[in-house]
């Protein structure tokens, strides 16, 4: 590559970067400015977080907090579970049926609860589960795109090692707790990284099966909080996405060499 | 094949298979089982009709409408967020000065929700005083209303969520780009090959199981992706930039017309197999030959 | 913090068991919209406190669900879950929706006394329009609104205009925005003359101009609508025509959110816009405001808008008498000019108006008497059976017409084909 070469791709990528990173830019631009300059951008502009203070007051954002945190933690926790279970009978065991289900589990990275809105509600009104956390939850415990993920990784681990355990007489969970969860190690923070992102910001489906301020997600209370019908508070709405999204994107940028890593080691390609 | 290896089979698959069948097998047929039924209201039950919901749907022009809409959003944001992914990797796979800012910067869209950046694309897209307008302004453009007019509404709609989606699939590649051994392109470069043909006949093919993985994502990310639709258009003007998951939410979460969003589904469902069909055997070899 | 919260999902979980069973008797759920930005949460949460203050054997949890749209979806949702709040503040026009779902019980069932039916009877008709059908009272008005005209007077002597005279017809305000449209060297426009927001819910505003054009847009049974009506077809021609005619007007769909920013940067001299949003511009205009009723026609006119309070069914006597009561109190002119005076919704009885308090935030704020003088003229919001998908015909032909996907006439004859298919089974047996 010549220097030319090189310093033309690094502009456009620096280019590519501020365009990627402007409504970024604006969110912050718009949150520590009062609300008079939310259209002009003049360097001498007021700073004040008085934005902030006027977000926090107008909603229980901290509720909203909590219950985001309590969906994703219990999102995770059940897929990792469930997700490993299945992976590794996939993975290593034969079993009549074992194609179908396999191709059943597949089919969901297809058929996303994302789609079947209509008749997963009807489903969460019958179990009686309207307006909870575990019914936002529900339906995304079980993940086929995760099942896949872990198979692929348990199907590279040798079968030494599966025997060597068994022949000490380890059972089957305490084979796959001690043998196969920690070669996996890569794939599960990938996996859960876009796991939380995923869950952290979905919308559509908290937004019909949550009523109340107890279990409403961020993004629910987010939307609420900004359609208001006289007019649009971008200085306040964005000080709200601002503070409602500060965990993830600290999380991203104290792990984004991890975090790329792991994708590269686990084999997600 | 034991015995005890398949019941032990069983039992590890069962927990996830009992989530999955209630949560997306059973109401996968039971969506079409509603789809031949009448919308149950305070004062009617539900009664079967039979094909009433599908002669409905044939001649529904919104449906259409969002139909070629998705489509087009399909068409419009698959190729062009995937291209834009491989050059975000190929630009943050080799070291220069502000790498770290640049890898941070197509990655901010996947930790922000959509659903409040909407807000922000909004006021880029404000006329008057919105940011495009303002850029433009300082050309002597005048005001535009991207989002007001029927031709331009879905194409910014689609412009938010390639933003959304490049970053996310960046990280796909940069992982398997990193995969490529150095000595490749390093063979091919002393034999003279410039930078386009190395990408072209090297890194791409070796890139492919990657698209394959992303482009199955993005498809589902074409039916799935309605957050900003909220904020931005309501699905206007006029139905020009609603999509076929909006519209079964208005349907069914709105209007509270239940059969008819569940008639909705199966067409989503129908499209979403035929694409499972075509994708999921090319997926399925490449996942068996690794 | 963890514990709690799980005692708090044990309990939800326990009450969603209940299901049926009646719950305490003096425990009453309230949803409510906040249309109107600012303090309208804080006054609620406020006022709810004070009268379980004054009422300790009642206990209300007020919900703050989001905008009417937000709420009246919640409202259904949760009536369908088994688990309807006890009363809810939700839009006027979603009455027939309400009813048609089976969710929500007359007033006129805890309308015992002389006492009680005086107060039934002192809100403006105007408003009553919306809360009443087939001989029964539903809704009881409470957020209610009505839209005016906003004009920024440094704007209108700028244009050599009289600041304190706003357009009093259709072509006044057609003269006035030409006057007030400037336009840079390259013709491009630096100031529009008019703002009337059609993005979301055009029919509103929209109802305005047909209402100035003597023509009402749905019958008060809610089963018949009115669509092709020549008359809506002018209304809308003139709506078009601000933008495709006489460029006073920025063309194509015009966003509601917007609009109130727009007006504070000086991108519109007038606005058309809720006078529920009365406080946020007084607080935000850097610039010397007028307000005035929309402008005439063949007549003055404006829809009213806004919210009513609804009785659910699902709940037991106590619970809907505690209801009744709670709803008397708040409704009553002391509150009801705290409401009032926090957010700019127009107080729904004459009484409120001739409070002290009142009289003198009106001697104060002159302003906040143009709706409540407007309300001489207003007519029922437009409200019918399936009323979200109704309205949404119809704003999908507004904005057909709009953008010029369609002529005027012809979206309005298809809105008015589909909503007839629509309405017919609700014409049957009335």
């Amino acid at each position: 590559m010549t220097s030319l070469d090189r310093w033309l791709s690094n502009a456009a990528a620096i280019l590519l970067a501020l365009l990627w990173v402007l409504p970024l830019i604006y969110a912050i631009w718009t949150a520590i400015h009062p609300a008079a300059y939310e259209a002009r951008f003049v360097l001498t502009a007021p700073l004040s977080l008085e934005n902030f203070v006027k977000a926090w007051d107008a909603a229980p954002f901290a509720r909203y907090f909590l219950n985001t945190f309590i969906l994703v933690t219990t999102i995770l926790i059940g897929q990792f579970i469930l997700c490993t279970l299945a992976a590794y009978a996939f993975a290593r065991y034969r079993f009549p049926g074992r194609n179908i289900l396999f191709t059943l589990v597949l089919l969901q990275l297809l058929v996303m609860p994302d789609i079947l809105i209509v008749e997963n509600y009807r489903m969460i009104r019958s179990l009686g589960l309207v307006d909870t956390i575990s019914a936002i939850a529900l339906p995304y415990i079980a993940s086929g795109f995760g099942v896949f993920l872990i198979r692929q990784s348990f199907m590279t681990v040798p079968r030494e090692l599966d025997d060597a355990a068994r022949i000490e007489g380890a059972g089957a969970l305490s084979i796959l707790w001690r043998v196969y969860v920690p070669l996996a190690k890569p794939i599960y923070l990938a996996y859960g990284l876009v796991s939380v992102s995923h869950h952290w910001n979905n919308f559509l489906w908290p937004l019909i099966v949550t009523n109340s301020e107890e279990t409403r997600p961020v993004t629910v209370g987010l939307s609420i909080f900004s359609t208001s019908d006289s007019g649009i508070e971008w200085s306040v709405i964005n000080a709200a996405t601002l503070m409602t999204s500060a965990p993830l994107l600290i999380a991203f940028l104290l792990f984004q060499r991890q975090f790329v890593q792991s994708f590269m080691r686990a084999g997600i390609k | 094949m034991t015995r005890r290896d398949w019941i032990h089979g069983w039992l590890l698959v069962l927990p996830a298979m009992a989530f999955l069948v209630l949560f997306t097998h059973l109401p996968a047929i039971t969506t079409i089982w509603n789809s031949f039924f009448s919308t149950p209201r305070g004062r009617r039950p539900a009664m079967f009709v039979g094909l009433d919901n599908y002669e409905r749907l044939l001649n529904d022009p919104i449906f259409w409408k969002v139909l070629t809409n998705n489509l087009w959003f399909a068409l419009g944001t698959i190729p062009t967020s995937i291209a834009l992914a491989i050059a975000m990797a190929l630009f943050v796979n080799r070291r220069f000065m502000g790498r770290g800012f640049v890898r941070m910067a197509y990655f901010t869209p996947t930790v922000l929700p959509l659903i409040a950046v909407a807000n922000i694309w909004l006021f880029f897209y404000t006329p008057g005083f919105g940011l495009i307008d303002q850029v433009i302004g300082l050309f002597g453009y005048g005001q535009t209303n991207l989002l007001g007019e029927p031709d331009t509404a879905l194409a910014a709609i689609m412009v938010v969520t390639i933003w959304k989606e490049a970053g996310f699939f960046m990280i796909f590649y940069l992982a398997a780009l990193q995969t490529i051994p150095p000595q490749l392109t390093e063979a091919a470069r002393i034999e003279g090959a410039n930078g386009w043909t190395i990408f072209r006949r090297i890194t791409f093919p070796l890139l492919m199981p990657t698209t394959l993985f992303v482009s199955v994502n993005a498809v589902i990310n074409s039916f799935r992706l309605v957050d900003h639709i909220f904020i931005l258009t309501g699905g206007g003007p006029d139905n020009a930039s609603s999509l076929l998951l909006f519209y079964i939410y208005e349907t069914s979460f709105r209007f509270w017309d239940t059969a008819y969003g569940a008639t909705l589904t199966v067409v989503m469902l129908a499209l979403l197999c035929l694409l499972a069909i075509g994708q999921f055997f090319f997926f399925d070899r490449k996942v068996h030959y690794k | 913090m963890f514990a709690k919260f799980f005692q708090g999902a044990a309990m939800t979980a326990a009450m969603a068991i209940a299901g049926t069973l009646p719950a305490k008797a003096t425990d009453l759920q309230f949803y409510f919209p906040v249309a109107v930005g600012g303090g309208a949460a804080e006054t609620i949460e406020s006022l709810t406190k004070e009268y379980m203050e004054l009422n300790p054997g009642v206990n209300i949890d007020a919900v703050y669900a989001g905008s009417y749209q937000d709420t009246i979806t919640k409202v259904i949702t949760a009536s369908r879950g088994g688990n309807a709040p006890q009363l809810s503040v939700a839009l006027s026009v979603d009455m027939f929706t309400l009813i048609d779902e089976d969710l929500i019980l007359p007033f006129d069932d805890f309308i015992k006394t002389e006492e009680d039916q005086a107060w039934l009877d002192s809100f403006y008709p105007a408003f009553m329009e919306n809360s009443q059908t087939g001989g029964k009272t539903y809704g009881i008005p409470f957020q209610r609104s009505t839209p005016v005209l906003y004009w920024n007077k440094e704007a209108f002597a700028a244009a050599g205009l009289d600041p304190n005279t706003p357009p009093a017809n259709w072509t006044e305000m057609v003269e006035m925005g030409k006057a007030l449209t400037k336009r840079d060297a390259n013709g491009n426009v630096l100031q529009w003359g008019v703002r009337i927001p059609t993005s979301g819910f055009p029919y509103w505003l929209f109802q305005g101009l047909t209402t100035q054009n003597d023509v009402i847009l749905a019958n008060s049974d809610g089963n018949q609508t009115n669509f092709d009506d020549p008359k809506v077809v002018e209304a809308l021609e003139y709506l078009v025509s601000l933008s495709e005619e006489h460029g006073v007007m920025e063309p194509g769909i015009v966003e509601w959110g917007a609009t109130p920013k727009a007006f504070f940067e000086g991108q519109t001299a007038m606005m058309w816009t809720t006078t529920g949003n009365l406080t946020n511009v007084r607080k935000n205009a850097p610039f010397d405001f007028g307000v005035a009723m929309l402008p005439a026609n063949k007549r003055r006119g404006a829809p009213t808008g806004g919210g009513n309070f609804y009785l659910f069914k699902g709940t037991s006597d106590e619970q809907l008498s505690a209801s009744v009561d709670f709803i008397k109190w708040i409704t009553e002119p002391e509150q009801s000019a705290k409401w009032t005076m926090a957010t700019g919704y127009v107080a729904p009885r004459p009484a409120t108006w001739d409070t002290d308090t009142m009289k003198a935030y009106a001697k104060d704020f002159p302003p906040v008497l143009v709706a409540r003088d407007q309300l001489e003229f207003a007519v029922a919001e437009l409200s019918t059976y399936q009323n979200q998908r109704i309205t949404r015909i119809f704003n999908d032909a507004l904005a057909a017409a709009i953008t010029g996907q369609k002529d005027p006439a012809t979206a309005l004859q298809e809105a008015q084909a589909q909503a007839d298919a629509i309405l017919k089974p609700y014409r049957v047996g009335q």
